[in-house]
């Protein structure tokens, strides 16, 4: 690493010139005329796929153009659970790679991204709910993975604030846990890995909306930005709920739908709980920050859109939901509450790979749960990118798998997916 | 700490000084008046801090007048009635009570997190980022807890909340978000034209700041002359005051969201059953925002110690509540408006001076400053405060603009400070749904710009700061929204309004005003107070590249506290743009986002709580079937009857009962659950052939028909029989919980995809009981019911219907069976549905009749081999992978999922295929999603082949009988496949077909 690295010492060493001789995170380069490749759109995804790319694979002429600011995405906008218990076996490699890639992170970015294990539970509710995480448990079992059911007296001691009336509406059955999920600070995700890749030489470039790819037949040449024309032969695109009309400047048509996910918080009060909650059969989920708001969030809005504004229906049911789940938060307030544009495949997982143009990559359809995923979906786009060829792990997430049939379905587990 | 009373002993236009009322703060009892709050009663008793700051711990108290307050922050109430971080600016007291302090440990005075202040050299803006990373572990176990426990601010109530909340709904033609003298104005205008009008004020009394204003209108000042029309408005038919009330939000095409504190501040009232609060969803054909101005702080070194106030907040204590913040007071300026609050100190007898960062002001209020005697010292700014609980002292220093360092000062004593730095056009409604703002030079602030909506803005929400000009605009605007929404309006007649007001001067920014010594070297510059962000935060984000003013914000947290940056939004863009060299305007702002305040969770959620959360849907029987000892499943909404367990009798006695019931004499199931969707029209036979996998044009009438349903990828989605009414009509029946889904999926076709078909698509679930009455000896239960149709086998087959009377029930009898035994699902209109089912129990008698339950009903089907979709289908499944590929139409040109089923993936060899299992012990019961392994290894990962769908202990077979999902399945019959359970338990079974009772079916057709 060639910035100076940040510790304690730095800390110390800064203060005593009041922190005036910090260095920037990441330069503000103008783009080059020309790049190996160039990732559109730095979220998350992008940001760790240019990291991986010059880690990994030692290409450092690239860029990341966004045409915003990097990290506004989704990936600044989402509730950070972190979990890997999925149910389908493509899902779990994918997922489980991000999780373990995200234990060692903070060392890793010399950036703390404050992933905490604090554990994650969802909610069996009903019989069937109950059944059909019983059957991810014994999968995720022979996987290899640290989960377990856990029973309603158990929940309760982890969440004490729970609602354990077996009277109440939907009582709680029990729950399937991951210790080893959590949460993780989404801004610090997306400045530790552009503080990282702009380290190596990656040029980050924002304020620069891609309008237009160019091709010389079936090959990628170059973007149009709002910056002017970047040649390349290597595009990567990570834009999320954007990516349809991205890839439709290049006549690729995706099959994915955008919708709006909200989240909101609370005012911040002193801790009341430790851990993530998900509770899928009334569609709410929660889990409290550092800084003590309670972090909420639920079901999607059921119509497609790119306002970044949703419902208030679905809010209002979200909230109604959690107050049967966690009676307390009825008198806290709500702060602020937002949405973003999530990417929705038909199955609820990923598309990864190769598109049907030369030198075009993709990688979307995180839809509502992608945050979790980042440094594990970075590391295998990379690769993928780098050598013209699927990682292994991203084999099953291609885009064929809609005209062959071959889904990963992952909503026929759990509801929601985040 | 309390020092002497502040309570002037004149003024205060809040307050009935004739009602005295004590509560309690911190444990100290604090008189007050009626009309209190508990910021002016706890300043009048002397107190000056109210909390401490969210990072840094440092002692702060009131700044602002209201809703803006974000230092006093307090919690009030007691155990499950407790509610955390309200503003005390806005809390009316009442008699007994209980307030406290937050976030501060030990007490508020001692409070050791102020260690974190002596600190605060090392710990600048996103210094977490930096640090707390080593080692590794140490993140979770060590550094995170002692972070989470030092954050937050208040803490949650105990318990289930005691309150109960609504909400209510309302449409108007015009809703007019605030009440000042703009707001009343407006919405007088609009009413008088006729229009249904809406005015809402988040404070307990409508006149916004018109009593802190400058201006005599008709020769009064303005508040006095607009209270009358205040008044008025109340009794207007046509016009509807909602005070303590906030419009919280805008959403799509001007729906509105408002958030009523009805008994907040009255325990009478709640006690008397009035809500705690409401919230109100309003549709509105206009909106006129009339929401007001902010006031800025300035940022001078120290400016956050307790009794540092806006300007506005000072005027506000002393004209509302007769209450002075202190004896002797610095005003400090760069506009006139906070001139006027020297003259209310004045006049209230309090020794005051103002600092004015101006070089020439030349308003008429300055003049009257020179006029009064006050004394004001011009191009000056404060440079530091002494004082840490309290304001001691101030030192004055010259200044010239964009000067950075102090170069001669003076120390004053005082014992507080008003600062205004402007005022901010409160737009967050505007842009809450897409409005743009613009940039104003004059007010060095945004104001609204255009909207999408039909909305407008008046008076100071819209950047006019002239009383004549706010009278113009809001009255105009009140009838333009009028004449726009009404097919006539009434003709208004302007009354004849004269304002005199004071010639204002120009504002000029101040961002910043120097220090003594450099003021990144210890001197803390605070913009947003309650958050801890510095000035010098603010500019080591941009040094550090986090640029754009969303990255200043997050690692900063500028503008992320409880207020969402109502007074340090701006003040933060002024700082950025001097450090940058760039105008606020390039800098940007960050998203407004609803809520304008915080309102509380039990608000949104309304009466939506406990049995009205997804109320319980319940049929006709429910009661029976309590009464009979029913357990419950939730299924859907519904609640079905589980199984009935007798005296002395466990579940699983129980459901064998039930099942054995069946198999040997017969039972009684509440279906009527069951979705059924009735389907008619000319299209209906063509429509169910495209929805369905096999065809139902062939089915004749008074027949029913099994069928498959898939999405449009080929799988499985939903199944059932549906039976034909008439040549047009049909009635379908669904799963239970895919009751509500399969009507919504048929809509969606017909009214997007197949639009030619004129078809009717009724749900009618609700409108029927339905039970079946299943095993060997149901004829002969049916027959005592009277039938008045013929019910021999020929006469009646299995897959064939009557309708007609049973005694004197008028029913439809279905010959269907998910049993496998001889049944008949008998239906009748839901109002029958209790005696018709206390009937056919009665008629059962003799034959041993005895209900069942789902769990019952279950097992029977799955010793049937009969599919449940969700348990041996999971949103992945052909009709081939459960062994019904003969169910798919090889001859229908189209139907839903037909192209999918080519896909090469759904064809090819190998899929995981519905198997039976029985296992090597007959005692073992797989569990249910239990996955089998390709090669047994003694530990992790293993290779999956498939997993359990159902699983049950089958009484007709004296053994356990299980179904599954199995990689290539169907080819493998006779294999015994591994199950490695947790804990190291091998179970393994034996694969066999699905169907493991009554193989040739002879039963069901007897
Ligand atoms: C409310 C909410 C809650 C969520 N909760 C969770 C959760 O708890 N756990 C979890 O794992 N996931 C969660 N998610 C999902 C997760 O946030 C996303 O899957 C993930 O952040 C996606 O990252 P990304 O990098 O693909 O997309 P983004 O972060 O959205 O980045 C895409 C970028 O592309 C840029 N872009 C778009 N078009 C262009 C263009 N033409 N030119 C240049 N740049 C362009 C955008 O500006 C953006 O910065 C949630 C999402 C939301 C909205």
């Amino acid at each position: 690493m060639l910035k100076p690295r940040y510790s304690i010492f730095s800390l110390a060493r800064n203060a005593m010139n009041y922190h005036k001789d910090w260095e920037r995170a990441w330069r503000s380069p103008s783009p080059k005329a020309e790049y190996d490749a160039v990732i559109v759109g730095a979220g998350g995804h992008g940001l760790a796929t240019a990291y991986y790319l010059a880690k990994n694979h030692k290409m450092t002429n690239i860029a990341v153009v966004e045409k915003g600011w990097l990290g506004g995405g989704n990936t600044g906008r989402n509730t950070t659970i972190i979990r890997s218990n999925y149910l389908q076996d493509p899902s779990i490699a994918i997922y489980e790679l991000a999780r373990t890639l995200y234990e060692g992170l903070s060392q890793e970015l010399n950036y703390n991204v404050m992933f905490s294990p604090r554990g994650v539970l969802m909610l069996c509710q009903t019989q069937h709910e109950l059944r059909a995480f019983q059957r991810t448990a014994h999968a995720n079992r022979l996987a290899g993975l640290d989960c377990r059911m856990i029973t309603p007296a158990e929940v309760k001691e982890i969440v004490p604030i729970i609602n354990d009336d077996p009277n109440c509406r939907y009582p709680i059955l029990g729950a399937y846990y991951q210790p080893r999920g959590g949460t993780g600070r989404h801004d610090a995700v997306a400045w530790g890995y552009a503080r990282g890749a702009d380290d190596m030489g990656v040029d980050i470039i924002q304020n620069c909306e891609v309008t237009g790819i160019q091709r010389d037949g079936n090959q990628v040449m170059g973007l149009e930005t709002s910056r002017g024309v970047i040649k390349t032969k290597k595009v990567g695109v990570v834009t999320a709920g954007n990516v349809s009309t991205v890839m439709d400047m290049a006549g690729v048509r995706m099959p994915i739908e955008s919708l709006c996910l909200q989240a909101l918080v609370s005012e911040p009060i002193k801790p009341v709980i430790d851990c993530v909650v998900m509770a899928n059969t009334v569609h709410g989920y929660m889990s409290q920050s550092d800084k003590g708001e309670l972090v909420i969030g639920g079901g999607t809005d059921p119509y497609n859109n790119y306002s970044q504004r949703g419902s208030f229906a679905s809010l209002e049911h979200t909230i109604t939901a959690l107050i049967e789940t966690f009676p307390i938060i009825s008198r806290l307030r709500m702060l602020r509450h937002w949405g973003g544009i999530v990417d929705m495949t038909g199955d609820r997982s990923p598309i990864i790979g190769k598109t049907p143009v030369d030198g075009l990559y993709v990688n979307c359809g995180w839809g509502t749960g992608g945050f979790k995923a980042i440094p594990g979906s970075g590391w295998v786009f990379a690769d993928t990118l780098a050598n013209d060829r699927p990682h292994k792990i991203a084999e099953a997430f291609s885009m064929e798998r809609f005209t062959e049939g071959r889904f990963i379905d992952e909503s026929v587990a759990a509801a929601v997916a985040h | 700490m309390t020092g002497k009373p502040y309570r002037l002993t004149e003024g205060g236009s809040r307050i009935d000084r004739n009602s005295r009322m004590t509560f309690s703060f911190d444990g100290r009892d604090v008189q007050g008046f009626a009309g209190d709050t508990v910021a002016s009663a706890v300043l009048a008793s002397g107190q000056k801090i109210f909390g401490r700051s969210f990072k840094y711990h440092r002692p702060r108290g009131v700044v602002g007048l209201g809703s803006e307050e974000m230092n006093a922050l307090i919690g009030v109430g007691a155990d499950a009635r407790h509610e955390p971080n309200l503003r005390a600016t806005q809390v009316e007291i009442f008699g007994g009570m209980v307030a406290e302090s937050q976030n501060r440990w030990p007490s508020l005075t001692y409070d050791m997190g102020a260690i974190n202040s002596k600190l605060s050299r090392f710990i600048p803006g996103g210094f977490y980022y930096k640090t707390f990373k080593w080692p590794q572990a140490f993140w979770k176990h060590v550094y995170e807890p002692i972070i989470r426990r030092a954050a937050g601010l208040g803490r949650a109530a105990t318990g289930c909340d005691p309150d109960t909340y609504e909400h209510m709904h309302l449409h108007c033609d015009v809703l007019v978000a605030g009440g000042g003298l703009a707001g009343i104005l407006a919405a007088e205008a609009a009413a008088k034209a006729g229009a249904r009008v809406v005015l809402i004020d988040e404070n307990p009394v409508l006149g916004g700041i018109a009593d802190l204003t400058a201006g005599m209108i008709n020769g009064e000042c303005a508040a006095d002359w607009l209270k009358p029309t205040a008044d008025a408005l109340q009794m207007m038919p046509n016009m509807r005051v909602l005070s303590r009330t906030t419009v919280v939000g805008h959403y799509h095409h001007n729906y509105l969201m408002a958030h009523e504190r009805v008994g907040d501040h009255d325990p009478a009232l709640l006690a008397a059953g009035a809500p705690r609060q409401r919230k109100w969803k309003i549709r509105a054909k206009r909106v006129i925002m009339a929401t007001g101005a902010i006031e800025r702080p300035i940022a001078f070194a120290n400016n956050d110690r307790p009794n540092i106030m806006l300007a506005s907040a000072a005027r506000g204590l002393i004209s509302r509540y007769g209450v002075s913040p202190g004896t002797q007071g610095i005003v400090f300026t760069n506009n006139d408006d906070a001139y006027l609050t020297a003259f209310a100190l004045q006049k209230a007898g309090v020794n005051v001076q103002i600092v004015d960062s101006r070089a020439r002001p030349d308003g008429d209020l300055v003049k009257r400053a020179q006029e009064e005697g006050i004394p004001v010292s011009l191009s000056s700014v404060i440079s530091a405060v002494a004082g840490t609980q309290a304001v001691r002292a101030v030192k004055i220093a010259a200044y010239r603009k964009g000067q950075g360092r102090v170069i001669t000062e003076r120390k004053v004593d005082c014992d507080f400070i008003a600062m205004s730095g402007g005022w901010n056009p409160a737009l967050h409604l505007w842009a809450h749904n897409g409005g743009k703002i613009r940039f104003d030079d004059s007010l060095q602030s945004f104001r609204p710009d255009t909207h999408p909506d039909a909305i407008t803005a008046v008076g100071a929400a819209n950047g006019t700061m002239s009383v004549a000009e706010t009278i113009s605009e809001a009255q105009a605007a009140g009838e333009v929204a009028a004449k726009s929404v009404l097919k006539k309006a009434k003709a208004a007649k302007p009354a004849k309004i004269e304002v005199k007001e004071p010639k204002r001067g120009a504002l000029e920014p101040l961002w910043f005003a120097p220090a003594t010594g450099h003021y990144n070297e210890g001197n803390k510059h605070f913009i947003d107070f309650q958050n801890d962000v510095t000035v010098a935060d603010l500019e080591l984000a941009q040094r550090e590249g986090y640029e754009s003013v969303e990255h200043t914000k997050r690692y900063t947290t500028l503008g992320m506290a409880t207020d969402q940056g109502k007074t340090s939004n701006l003040n933060g863009l002024g700082v950025l743009a001097e450090a940058t060299g760039k105008t606020i305007p390039e800098i940007g702002v960050t998203t407004f986002r609803p809520p304008y305040t915080p309102y509380s969770f039990g608000a949104i959620a309304g009466a939506l709580t406990n049995d009205l959360f997804l109320p319980v849907r319940r049929t006709a029987v429910f009661q029976w079937h309590t009464d009979q000892g029913a357990t419950w499943e939730p299924v859907g909404q519904w609640r079905r009857a589980y199984t009935y367990t007798g005296v002395g009798e466990e579940k699983h006695q129980s459901i064998t009962r039930e099942i054995l019931s069946v198999r040997n004499k017969v039972g009684l199931l509440d279906a009527s659950t069951l979705g059924k969707i009735e389907i008619k029209g000319p299209d209906a036979a063509e429509f169910l052939d495209r929805i369905y996998t096999n065809t139902f044009s062939t089915l004749k009438v008074g027949r029913c028909r099994y069928g498959l349903m898939m999405n449009e990828l080929g799988f499985l989605s939903d199944d059932g029989v549906t039976v034909r009414l008439g040549e047009d009509h049909f009635l379908m029946h669904t799963t239970s919980g895919g009751a509500d889904r399969i009507a919504a999926w048929l809509e969606e076709w017909l009214q997007t995809e197949w639009t030619q078909y004129k078809v009717f698509v009724t749900p009618v679930t609700e409108q029927w009981s339905q039970f079946a009455l299943a095993g060997p000896q149901a004829r002969e239960v049916l027959e005592k019911l009277e039938p008045d149709f013929e019910i021999t086998n020929e006469a009646f087959p299995h897959m064939s219907f009557k309708i007609g009377k049973l005694g004197g029930f008028p029913v439809r009898v279905y010959r269907i069976s998910f049993s496998g035994e001889l049944s008949y699902e008998i239906a009748a209109p839901a109002g029958y549905g209790l005696s018709l089912w206390q009937a056919i129990m009665e008629a059962g008698a003799e034959f041993g009749i005895g209900p069942y339950g789902t769990e019952a009903l279950h097992v029977l089907r799955a010793e049937k081999g009969y599919i449940v979709i969700g348990d041996e289908t999971d949103g992945t499944t052909t009709p081939d992978d459960v062994g019904m590929a003969g169910m798919v139409s090889k001859k229908k040109t189209d139907f839903l999922g037909k192209r999918s089923l080519e896909q090469s993936e759904l064809k090819r060899d190998g899929r995981k295929q519905l198997v039976g299992l029985l296992t090597e012990e007959p005692n073992d019961i797989l569990p249910d999603g239990a996955h089998a392994v390709a090669d047994l290894k003694d530990k992790p990962p293993m290779k999956m082949i498939g997993h359990v769908t159902s699983s049950y202990m089958s009484p007709s077979l004296g053994r356990s009988i299980a179904m599954a999902l199995i990689e290539n399945g169907r080819a493998r019959m006779g294999e015994t496949i591994a199950f490695p359970l947790a804990g190291g338990k091998v179970m393994k079974a034996k694969i066999i077909g699905t169907v493991f009772y009554d193989k040739d079916g002879g039963r069901i057709n007897a």
